[in-house]
C-alpha cells in the first residue's frame, strides 16, 4: 500500500502530519510498537528537515508485510557535504534556532540509527532524496 | 485474565434503547454501532469511559455496580468515600452530617479514600527517577484502558503503583486486623464510585489478579439516599468524623491534584477525553520532552466530571477546593504503616490489548486495509452516521470485516437505486437491519 504526502517548506504547523498518518496505518495492521516507533521517529525527523530547509517536497511510503519503505524527495538547497551532515552534532542551524531547541545536529544520524537501510543523495541548489527502509519482523 | 480484561462496566438496556445513535459518535474507541434499531457494543473495544452514558438521552446505558445488600455479608462494613462526594453538596449540609447519614444506611465505619495519598506521593517520588519518563499516572482506569487499546506502545510508561483506593483498603485491613483483632474475611470495604471505569478496575483490575476492594457502589445511589434523609429532616443518629485527610490529599482527585503532591518534578496535567488522546498521540510520536510525570484524567475537570457525580463539575470542584481549605496541612496518621503500604503498592506489568482492526495476520490486514481505503473514497465522507457506524471510515472498516455492506450507506443506496442495481425493497431491508423494523413508518 502506498501513501503519498506533499510537504510545504516553512510550514511547521503541518510538520508531523505524514508521520502521524503512517503511524495510524501501521497500528491498524498490528505492526509491533517498537517498529512503529522507529518508523515514526525517522520519518518525523526527515519530514521536519524538508519543512525546515527545502522549498517543497514529496514523501511516498510503501507499506508491505515485510517492510516499510520511505522515499523523501525535496526541491531545495541540497547538502554540499553529506558525510559532514551525517556527523552527530554537525548543524547549519543558527544560534537562534538552537536556542529554540532545534538544530542540535542529530537529525540525519538519528534517522540512520532508526532504519535498516538508508541512502541519501543530494545536489546543491536542486534538492535531496532520502531512501530508507524499516524491516517489519514477523515475530508477532 | 485475557477474558477478564474485556469486562466493561457499561451495558445497554435494549428495552430502553431506541437506536438514536448519539452514543456511537462520542465513543473514543469506536466501540458502538446501531444494529436493528439498538446500540450494539463491541466489548473488546470498550474502555468503560462512560462518554456514551453522558450523551444518551434515554438513559438506556446503565452502570453495573454491586448489590448494596452485599455489605451485610461482612461484620465490619467500611465505606470508602472519595472527597468528590462531598463536593456535590452545598454548605447547608455538613460533612459530619453526611457521614452520619451514610453510617445510618448500614455501614460500621467510613474512611476517606485519600487518607493514604501522602505515602503514595512518596512512593511516586521514588518511582519516577527509576523509570522511563514521562511516567504516566495510574490514577484514571479509563486512561489506562485507553492506552491499552489505542496506544499499546505506551503501556510500559504507565506507573506500576496502586492508587489511594487500593492503598487505603490495604491500610484499613491492616488497621482492623491489628486494632480490632478482625479477620480479613470479616472486613468488607466498599467504594463509592464517581464513574464506570472504577467499577471496571474493581472487577477486572489491570496489573493485579484481584482488587483488594470488596465492592463498588454507585455514587448516584448514595447521593439520592443522603438527599432524601436530609430533605425528610431525618437527623443522623451521630455526626461522624472520619480519619483525617490533609488539604493536599483531598485535592488528589481534582485536575492537578497529583502534581500538587509531587513538588520538585515536572508534571503535566491534562483532562478531557480529546485532550488526553491528543497528548498521548504526541507522546507516541516522541514530541514530548522534559516531562517527568503525566497526570491524565479522562473526564473534563477529572472526578467532579465523573458520569455518576451529580451537578455541575466546576461547582463540585470549587466546593471541594473550599473544603480542602479547611483541612489540616498534614496527615501523619498512616505513617506507622508506611513500610507495609510501600511493600503492597507495586502492581504487575500492564499489557497492551490492542484491538484487531482487520486481521491478526499482517499481510491479510494490509490487504483489507487497502480495500477499506478504496471503499472510503467512494463513501460521502460526511460522517452522518445513517449507516449505524460513527464515521465513513468506520463503515469502510466494517464492510471489509463483513459487518456491514456498501449499501448500508444511504447515499450509496440512492445511487445504486438510480443505477437500477438495488431495488427499493432491498434498500428498505437494509435500512431496517440498521434502524429496526417499521422505524420510519410511524407504526413503532
Amino acid at each position: 500500500m502506498r501513501l503519498n504526502f506533499n510537504i510545504e517548506g516553512g510550514d511547521f504547523t503541518k510538520a508531523g502530519s505524514a508521520s502521524s498518518q503512517v503511524k495510524k496505518t501501521l497500528k491498524q495492521i498490528n505492526v509491533s510498537p517498537t517498529i512503529i516507533k522507529r518508523v515514526v521517529v525517522a520519518l518525523y525527523e526527515a519530514e521536519v528537515n524538508i519543512v525546515a530547509h527545502a522549498f517543497r517536497g514529496n514523501i511516498s511510503v510503501d507499506i508491505e508485510p515485510e517492510q516499510v519503505h520511505v522515499q523523501l524527495t525535496d526541491e531545495g538547497p541540497g547538502i554540499p557535504d553529506i558525510d559532514r551532515a551525517m556527523q552527530k552534532g554537525f548543524s547549519t542551524a543558527s544560534p537562534k534556532v538552537r536556542e529554540m531547541g532545534f538544530g542540535a545536529g542529530m537529525g540525519l544520524s538519528n534517522i540512520r540509527d532508526n532504519v535498516d537501510t538508508f541512502k541519501i543523495t543530494s545536489e546543491v541548489n536542486k534538492g535531496t532524496t532520502l531512501d530508507m527502509t524499516v524491516l517489519i519482523s514477523d515475530n508477532q | 485474565m485475557k477474558q477478564q480484561s474485556f469486562f466493561h462496566a457499561l451495558n445497554i438496556r435494549h428495552d430502553v434503547c431506541v437506536g438514536c445513535s448519539h452514543c456511537i459518535k462520542v465513543c473514543p474507541t469506536e466501540a458502538l454501532r446501531v444494529k436493528e434499531g439498538r446500540a450494539l457494543l463491541y466489548p473488546d473495544r470498550c474502555i468503560s469511559c462512560g462518554e456514551c452514558y453522558r450523551v444518551c438521552p434515554f438513559h438506556a446505558i446503565v452502570v453495573e455496580d454491586d448489590d448494596f445488600n452485599r455489605i451485610y455479608d461482612y461484620k465490619y462494613r467500611i465505606l470508602l468515600i472519595p472527597s468528590v462526594f462531598f463536593g456535590q453538596f452545598n454548605k447547608q449540609i455538613s460533612k459530619e452530617e453526611i457521614n452520619g447519614i451514610l453510617l445510618d444506611l448500614g455501614f460500621t465505619d467510613i474512611c476517606p479514600v485519600e487518607h493514604t495519598v501522602k505515602v503514595l506521593s512518596e512512593a511516586i517520588k521514588q518511582y519516577i527517577p527509576q523509570h522511563e519518563r514521562p511516567v504516566i499516572s495510574s490514577f484514571c482506569p479509563a486512561v489506562i484502558r485507553l492506552i491499552q487499546v489505542i496506544f499499546p506502545a505506551l503501556a510500559g510508561n504507565i506507573m506500576r503503583l496502586k492508587q489511594p483506593l487500593e492503598i487505603t483498603t490495604h491500610y484499613l485491613q491492616q488497621l482492623y486486623i491489628q486494632e480490632k483483632n478482625a479477620k480479613l474475611d470479616e472486613i468488607g470495604i466498599f467504594y463509592i464510585t464517581p464513574c464506570a471505569a472504577k467499577i471496571a478496575s474493581n472487577k477486572a483490575p489491570v496489573g493485579e489478579n484481584e482488587s483488594p476492594v470488596t465492592g463498588v457502589i454507585n455514587m448516584k445511589n448514595l447521593y439520592n439516599r443522603v438527599c432524601q434523609a436530609y430533605k425528610q429532616k431525618n437527623k443522623p443518629s451521630v455526626e461522624f468524623n472520619t480519619l483525617q485527610v490533609s488539604a493536599r490529599e483531598m485535592k488528589w482527585t481534582l485536575t492537578g491534584g497529583e502534581a500538587e503532591n509531587l513538588a520538585g518534578f515536572r508534571c503535566l496535567t491534562v483532562d478531557g477525553v480529546n485532550n488526553v488522546i491528543d497528548i498521548l498521540e504526541r507522546l507516541e510520536n516522541d514530541e514530548i520532552t522534559g516531562i517527568d510525570y503525566l497526570e491524565l484524567r479522562m473526564c473534563d475537570e477529572s472526578c467532579p466530571g465523573g458520569i455518576l457525580v451529580q451537578g455541575n463539575r466546576f461547582l463540585t470542584a470549587a466546593r471541594l477546593r473550599g473544603l480542602a481549605d479547611t483541612a489540616p496541612m498534614e496527615n501523619s496518621a498512616t505513617d506507622r504503616f508506611n513500610d507495609y503500604l510501600m511493600q503492597n503498592m507495586p502492581v504487575g506489568e500492564i499489557q497492551p490489548r490492542a484491538m484487531v482492526k482487520y486481521d491478526r495476520d499482517m499481510a491479510t490486514a494490509l490487504k483489507k486495509m487497502e480495500q477499506a481505503r478504496r471503499l472510503k473514497k467512494q463513501l460521502p465522507n460526511i460522517d452522518c452516521g445513517a449507516c449505524g457506524a460513527p464515521s465513513c471510515e468506520a463503515l469502510a472498516e466494517d464492510i471489509v470485516r463483513g459487518l456491514a455492506e456498501q449499501n448500508s450507506c444511504i447515499f450509496m443506496q440512492t445511487q445504486h437505486q438510480k443505477e437500477g442495481t438495488l431495488s427499493s425493497e432491498s434498500a428498505i431491508r437494509i435500512r431496517e437491519s440498521i434502524w429496526g423494523k417499521d422505524r420510519f413508518t410511524g407504526k413503532s
